[in-house]
């Protein structure tokens, strides 16, 4: 199989040269990588014209019913949060897919949502924590060595998940963790974060930053499943704030301030490659002069990171694609803890059983 | 089948034998169509090949649930199929009910396991209902009316033996043992009801029935409001289809007549619906 949900990211005129065989293929690839309600917010635009085949119609109905649904609880459970912690008189700012929503952002159209995240001030964390309890947001993972994982080293509380609505919320006091090697500081985050209309608590990070985070967290994250989908989050953003003139320049002095030049390259030299998204070439070569790696390294960093971010599908996976991500694996767990530590949490992740599947499809006898 | 086709690939003997049976009135379609679902039931690569063998059920490629002992591996896909319709077409509402219908009119009954809804199904199909669905109402939300994807009748434990003496012409599966559910068996759709699946069918009635040993037969009128309870209580999606849900089930249960249903003898059970269907109450 060739890699359709790349070609119609980069390319979405190209829905209109599919047929039958072609929709097949996308639909499995676009539903493995997480990108199928993205794919059905492009084959709705009106500019397209499109008219899949029979069979078709329905999954890109399904997808936009989903995402609806997942908008409305989105909101509905960015509002609880809102209230529950209205009383701390602390800037809460949303991340990634909420953010987006709430901001009205393109990269919000055609996402599913699963978790939702924030960013608070660190020295909040712990009325944070006991006014989320109070509203029925329970801690997660909690045995010993989990807990002193996300407390001690990680950069977010143990996700929690509200006692009723089962939604999962993750507490994050900066974007990287506190034992990695780049160490944005939060504070600059919260400083330049930006209001969200309507909203006398909520914000997002500013528009350069929120590129920065997006990039970072698909650059140093660990799992690859969403990798595309994340690349293509990024395109969307790009695409949009690069519309600003200033915001081009804003981007690399603001990357420098946070540590996260290396991260701009590759989020920068990957949407270029693979999605096609606009960067003007001055800035591009400017910030490739100054973050990319040795051209040599670089090499190799590209065949990793080609197979990474390809449609996570079986057919679209080369022979060397599992060993790609398990070489980028390490790399994440490399970048966010020195090695004595790395090696600790290895051996303990080794050792301890990881849980089991359902039991059974779960079929209508439920 | 119906609206929707799958891509089924297989090299237990226990899933074409199952096939060739259960779908043999279906038509095989040419490669180059779209395909809904692409699913797989084939032996894990590891030892359980060959001692106590087992199956998986791959949804495109993706184990997602634990292999079965390699003897369920028809009544293995006939619940992977479930899950792929139940969990992915979000375009439709999906009930966990039996569905059948007579001139287009539908019965919808809703229920629990082990309320002998299969049975009481697969008892009026055999008498001439048409077959929507043993186990998932699907409903387009526009029109609120019936989709039908008929496919094999699960039939259980007891209610196999029913069958057979109450229908001595209905092709069943030979009976898989010491499933989850106890023993299982599957029963073919009638020809008539897989031609005729492009029909959609009209919401009639909501029956909520309940098998009860040695109870005599009773149908007992219940509110529009409980039917409509009944329907979101057993149903897959609805908190996907968020107000727009509640509406249709609305306007669902507004063309019906709503019932309680109790029974014990399936053939005084099919004679009702018959009167049922006749005085169009």
């Amino acid at each position: 199989m060739t890699d359709l949900v790349t070609a119609v990211l980069a390319n979405p005129a190209s829905l209109k040269t599919l047929d039958a065989p072609g929709w097949d293929e996308l639909v499995r690839q676009a539903r493995q990588a997480d990108l199928l309600a993205r794919i059905a917010a492009l084959a709705s635009d009106p500019s397209i014209a499109l008219t899949p085949p029979a069979g078709v119609q329905g999954h890109l109905d399904a997808e936009r019913v989903l995402m609806d649904a997942q908008r409305i609880g989105i909101r509905r459970e960015v509002s609880y949060i809102e209230r529950a912690l209205a009383p701390l008189d602390i800037p809460v700012i949303l991340l990634k897919g909420a953010a987006y929503l709430l901001a009205d952002l393109p990269a919000a159209s055609g996402r599913h949502f699963s978790d939702i995240d924030i960013l608070i001030p660190r020295e909040a964390l712990p009325a944070t924590e006991s006014a989320l309890m109070l509203a029925g947001w329970m801690g997660t993972h909690n045995n010993e060595y989990d807990q002193h994982y996300y407390r001690i080293w990680m950069h977010e509380l143990p996700p929690m998940q509200h006692m009723h609505r089962q939604t999962v919320l993750d507490v994050h006091h900066a974007i990287l963790p506190l034992t990695a090697r780049l160490r944005p500081d939060s504070r600059y985050l919260l400083a330049n974060s930006v209001p969200i209309q309507g909203s006398a608590t909520l914000r997002t990070l500013c528009p350069v930053d929120m590129v920065l985070h997006s990039m970072t967290h698909l650059f140093c994250n660990e799992e690859f499943s969403h990798g595309l989908r994340d690349l293509s989050d990024l395109d969307l953003l790009l695409r949009h704030f690069g519309q600003q003139p200033e915001f081009w320049a804003e981007l690399p002095v603001r990357a420098v301030l946070l540590q996260l030049g290396r991260p701009l390259f590759y989020g920068l030299h990957y949407t270029r490659n693979r999605l096609g998204t606009p960067v003007p070439d001055d800035v591009f070569a400017a910030i490739k002069r100054q973050h990319a790696p040795p051209a040599s390294l670089l090499g190799i960093i590209d065949a990793l990171w080609a197979r990474a971010l390809t449609t996570p599908h079986p057919g679209c996976d080369d022979a060397w694609s599992p060993l790609a991500r398990s070489a980028l694996f390490l790399r994440a767990h490399w970048m966010r803890m020195p090695p004595r530590l790395l090696l600790r949490h290895l051996v303990h992740k080794l050792v301890t059983p990881k849980p089991r599947k359902k039991s059974q499809p779960e079929d209508p006898d439920r | 089948m119906g609206p929707l086709a799958m891509h089924i690939l297989s090299g237990e003997n226990a899933v074409a034998e199952g096939i060739a049976r259960q779908y043999a009135h279906h038509v095989v379609l040419p490669e180059d169509m779209f395909c809904d679902f692409h699913v797989e039931v084939r032996r894990p690569s590891s030892l359980r090949r060959w001692w106590r063998p087992q199956a998986h059920f791959l949804f495109d490629g993706l184990s997602l649930f634990n292999p079965l002992p390699a003897d369920q591996a028809f009544p293995l896909l006939e619940w992977g199929l479930n899950w792929c319709i139940s969990s992915h077409c979000h375009q439709y509402l999906i009930i966990h009910a039996a569905v059948v219908a007579l001139e287009d009119r539908a019965l919808i009954l809703p229920a629990p396991p082990g309320s002998g809804k299969s049975t009481l199904c697969a008892g009026l199909v055999q008498r001439g209902w048409r077959l929507l669905s043993d186990e998932l109402a699907i409903i387009e939300p526009a029109t609120c009316n019936l989709v039908a994807v008929p496919r094999p009748i699960s039939l259980k434990n007891a209610s196999i033996d029913v069958i057979r003496e109450f229908s001595p012409d209905a092709v069943l599966n030979p009976p898989v043992y010491e499933t989850i559910k106890g023993t299982v068996t599957h029963m073919r759709p009638p020809a008539t009801s897989v031609r005729d699946s492009d029909r959609r069918a009209h919401p009639a009635w909501i029956v909520l029935p309940r098998f009860e040993a040695g109870s005599p037969t009773t149908m007992t009128p219940i509110t529009k409001a409980e039917g409509l309870m009944m329907l979101a209580e057993n149903a897959f999606n609805y908190s996907v289809h968020d107000r727009s849900g509640f509406i249709a089930l609305s306007r669902l249960v507004s063309h019906t007549s709503c019932f309680r249903f109790q029974y014990s003898r399936l053939e005084e059970a099919i004679e009702l619906f018959g009167n049922l269907a006749k005085t169009g109450a």
